[in-house]
């Protein structure tokens, strides 16, 4: 910042920029600053040695077994870490049917990362394969309900597995569903604005865990016997329709940001209301609110550490899960996982709060052309 | 469409037909039907006896609910087989019905959804250390088949404190959980015995367990098979002990829902069988030289003589298959929390009642 004024011309430039000067500009340049510099750097030095000591520096890497990481003052243990990897990505998930799962994880991302990447061809054609033959296709290989493969029920689902099952599913259910329920928030029809509000308000008026442990507890005592669908499935549901909610206000909110000429010019020009909105209105309102649409995904995605609570392992859960194994119980081994999970987790949010910066500086700069 | 209350009419019409279209539903059968209220129960009234059994064997496996992760008694290991002790029931459970122990699937369960998970007959059998209580055996709508571990509270202290009996943790400080049974029964053994004590309660097991690993409180309470998987948390757990007493009662058993009787007798005489089995000397490595044995206990409990498997809808075998799956009682105690686990701990009052324990199986015959 302090490099640039406003108009992008480099600051004049008063002295030569040494790591002394760049401090005393940046860190010492009045009495409160210096004393916030000095705070922080304590704060930094109480807590930043301690974590790396922890994580890397007395952190056992290498042993097979728990007494490898029993030595006094060990750190975190890795080989918890190694010796469960395969839970914590696949869960239960038959040994032997795990590629798959590989599979599934390689077709996604054949999938998602060319429509992550702006410019490239037959953009289209690759939503319909990411909205529809993908899905289908992830869930024959995942419950491989089809001749020639074996079954694999839900319950045996875990790990990483099925963080990204639930969250994928969210974010790709939540998006489409989310912009009907805002148009129709908005729609001059009042029988539709009326059951997009109940909609919206009832969703987001319970909290998301009485919807999963509603979904997955309580429909079995009021469907009749015989009709039990798959707990995972109930949960997806659930999940779905509670994030669309989210997405349809925070959709809403760009809308409202679009002033009505906008989609009253559109339809002077003759468009119809679903052209209108879906080329001009909505490209725009979606603009504004990428933020928000990737904190709602965020927060989803890390929400997802909820379906614990009606049985079914996620990462976090499956962590859990596996340092209850006496075989690996230590005194270290909670804050082993839990460092362990909170890694993976940041790492997909950060990827995400990262592509939703790219996203927003490129689409400013085609606005500003 | 531009009237809007005709919109509203159809959407309405539209909404009502697709449930009940696709919902097969019929809200006059279910008005019959007792209150919902009481519906947990008389779901389990509505099934016939044999209907439990008739329909694990059309499914080809047991749901089996265990615990998300209970050291001992049901976790996952590396390679995401399901071990401890409640594990390891459904395994005998599944030898005697399919002679087979892995026709079986685990459903892991919170300790709040266990019993609607039950109830719901989303699962088959509850085994998952949950304690034996009349208001449980009664008002929630299903039974206990019997002790698979007798639990009960106990202390953990520091070996070096000189601690030997409850009696000399008078003016201790005591870290437990809140909210639990265990708390108040420890207010009520003190208050008993007008021993004085403070209590330092934290929120979740592992908070309290590092308090008392700082030396924060001298003693640690909970279930002692808590305790000794507490203990491998501690940073130098042999210098710990638990105190031999225990303060309160917990037998840990399986559940079934009420209503089946034929069920309910397959999973008891289950357990049953593998406690005989320890009393006569079967063991899973044994088992193919006891099957030629001419004791006439053994015999009847392995299916040479007499049809008692044929009685609850099993094949004679039943027994056999059972110890096959898992071995007997005290093979199962000892693989899964005996001596030579990492927990360590003495079969104590699960030791047969031959050898001053309190399992005790009533006989086959």
């Amino acid at each position: 910042m302090g490099m640039e004024d406003i108009t992008g011309r480099p600051a004049p430039r008063s002295k030569r920029l040494t790591p002394l000067v760049w401090a005393q500009r940046n860190l010492f340049s009045s009495v409160s600053n210096t004393i916030l510099t000095l705070v922080s750097a304590y704060l930094l030095w109480l807590t930043i040695p301690p974590v790396l000591d922890f994580t890397i520096f007395s952190a056992v890497w290498t042993g097979t077994t728990r007494e490898a990481c029993l030595a006094p003052g060990a750190g975190m243990c890795w080989p918890f870490i190694w010796a469960n990897i395969d839970q914590f990505i696949y869960g239960r998930y038959p040994p032997e049917e795990i590629w798959r799962v590989n599979l599934t994880f390689a077709l996604g991302a054949a999938v998602i990362i060319p429509m992550l990447i702006p410019g490239l061809p037959a953009r289209r054609l690759n939503l319909v394969f990411l909205l529809i033959v993908y899905p289908l296709v992830a869930i024959v290989l995942l419950a491989g309900d089809r001749p020639g493969l074996r079954p694999v029920p839900t319950s045996e689902w875990g790990g990483l597995l099925v963080t990204l099952v639930v969250a994928v599913t969210g974010i790709v259910a939540s998006l489409p569903l989310g912009v009907l329920l805002a148009l129709g928030r908005r729609s001059n029809m009042p029988a539709i604005r009326m059951l997009c509000i109940i909609f919206i308000e009832f969703w987001r008026g319970v909290p998301l865990i009485t919807v999963l442990f509603m979904a997955s507890v309580m429909l079995p005592l009021f469907l009749p016997e015989g009709v039990n669908p798959d707990n995972l499935l109930r949960v997806l549901v659930g999940v779905a329709l509670f994030s669309s909610a989210y997405m349809a206000e925070v959709i809403r909110g760009g809308l409202q940001a679009i002033p009505p000429g906008q989609y009253e010019a559109a339809r002077a020009l003759g468009l119809t209301y679903w052209q209108a909105m879906g080329q001009v209105v909505l490209p725009q309102a979606l603009r504004h609110v990428i933020p928000g649409i990737v904190n709602t995904f965020i927060g989803l995605f890390k929400d997802t550490t909820l379906v614990l609570i009606v049985g079914i392992f996620d990462l976090l859960g499956q962590v859990r899960a596996q340092l209850s194994d006496p075989n690996w119980t230590m005194p270290q081994g909670a804050l082993t996982g839990y460092i362990f999970a909170a890694l993976v987790f940041w790492a997909f949010c950060f990827g995400m709060s990262r592509y939703s910066t790219f996203m927003e500086r490129r689409l400013d700069t085609t606005r500003e052309r | 469409m531009k009237n809007p209350l005709a919109a509203f009419i159809t959407g309405i019409l539209i909404g009502v037909g697709g449930l009940y279209f696709f919902l097969p539903y019929d809200p006059l059968a279910r008005a019959e039907r007792p209150a919902m209220s009481a519906g947990t129960a008389a779901d389990g009234e509505r099934m016939a006896a044999g209907e439990t059994l008739r329909r694990v064997r059309q499914r080809g496996f047991i749901q089996c609910g265990v615990s998300q992760g209970l050291p001992g008694f049901s976790s996952p290991d590396e390679r995401g087989r399901w071990s401890g002790i409640d594990a390891d029931f459904c395994r005998a459970l599944s030898g005697a019905i399919f002679g087979n122990p892995d026709q079986l699937r685990f459903r892991p369960l919170s300790a709040k959804d266990r019993f609607t998970a039950l109830q719901s007959g989303e699962i088959d059998i509850l085994s998952r250390n949950t304690t034996w209580t009349m208001s449980r055996d009664t008002q929630l709508g299903f039974n206990f088949v019997g002790v698979t571990y007798y639990d009960g509270q106990s202390f953990m202290v520091r070996k070096a404190a000189g601690i030997e009996t409850t009696a000399d943790l008078a003016g201790a400080t005591i870290c437990t959980e809140t909210g639990t049974t265990t708390e108040l029964n420890l207010a009520d053994y003190f208050r008993g015995r007008g021993l004085s004590y403070r209590v330092l309660s934290f929120e979740k097991n592992d908070e309290a367990i590092v308090a008392y690993d700082r030396g924060r409180c001298d003693a640690y309470t909970t279930d002692a098979s808590g305790l000794y998987a507490m203990r491998l948390k501690l940073s130098d757990p042999d210098a710990n002990k638990i105190l031999s007493e225990i303060i309160s009662k917990e037998p840990l058993g399986p559940a079934v829902r009420q209503g089946d009787p034929q069920w309910e007798d397959i999973a008891r005489w289950t357990l049953n069988a593998l406690l005989e089995a320890e009393e006569l000397g079967i063991t899973s490595e044994n088992l193919d030289e006891m099957l030629e044995s001419d004791n006439p206990r053994v015999k009847r409990l392995l299916g040479r003589e007499g049809a008692y498997g044929s009685t609850v809808g099993l094949n004679n075998d039943w027994a056999a298959n059972a110890i096959r799956a898992v071995g007997n009682y005290g093979e199962m105690f000892e693989r899964n929390v005996g001596k030579n686990t990492p927990l360590g701990i003495a079969r104590g009052q699960n030791a047969l009642w031959t050898d001053g324990g309190l399992q005790y199986a009533a006989p086959v015959r």
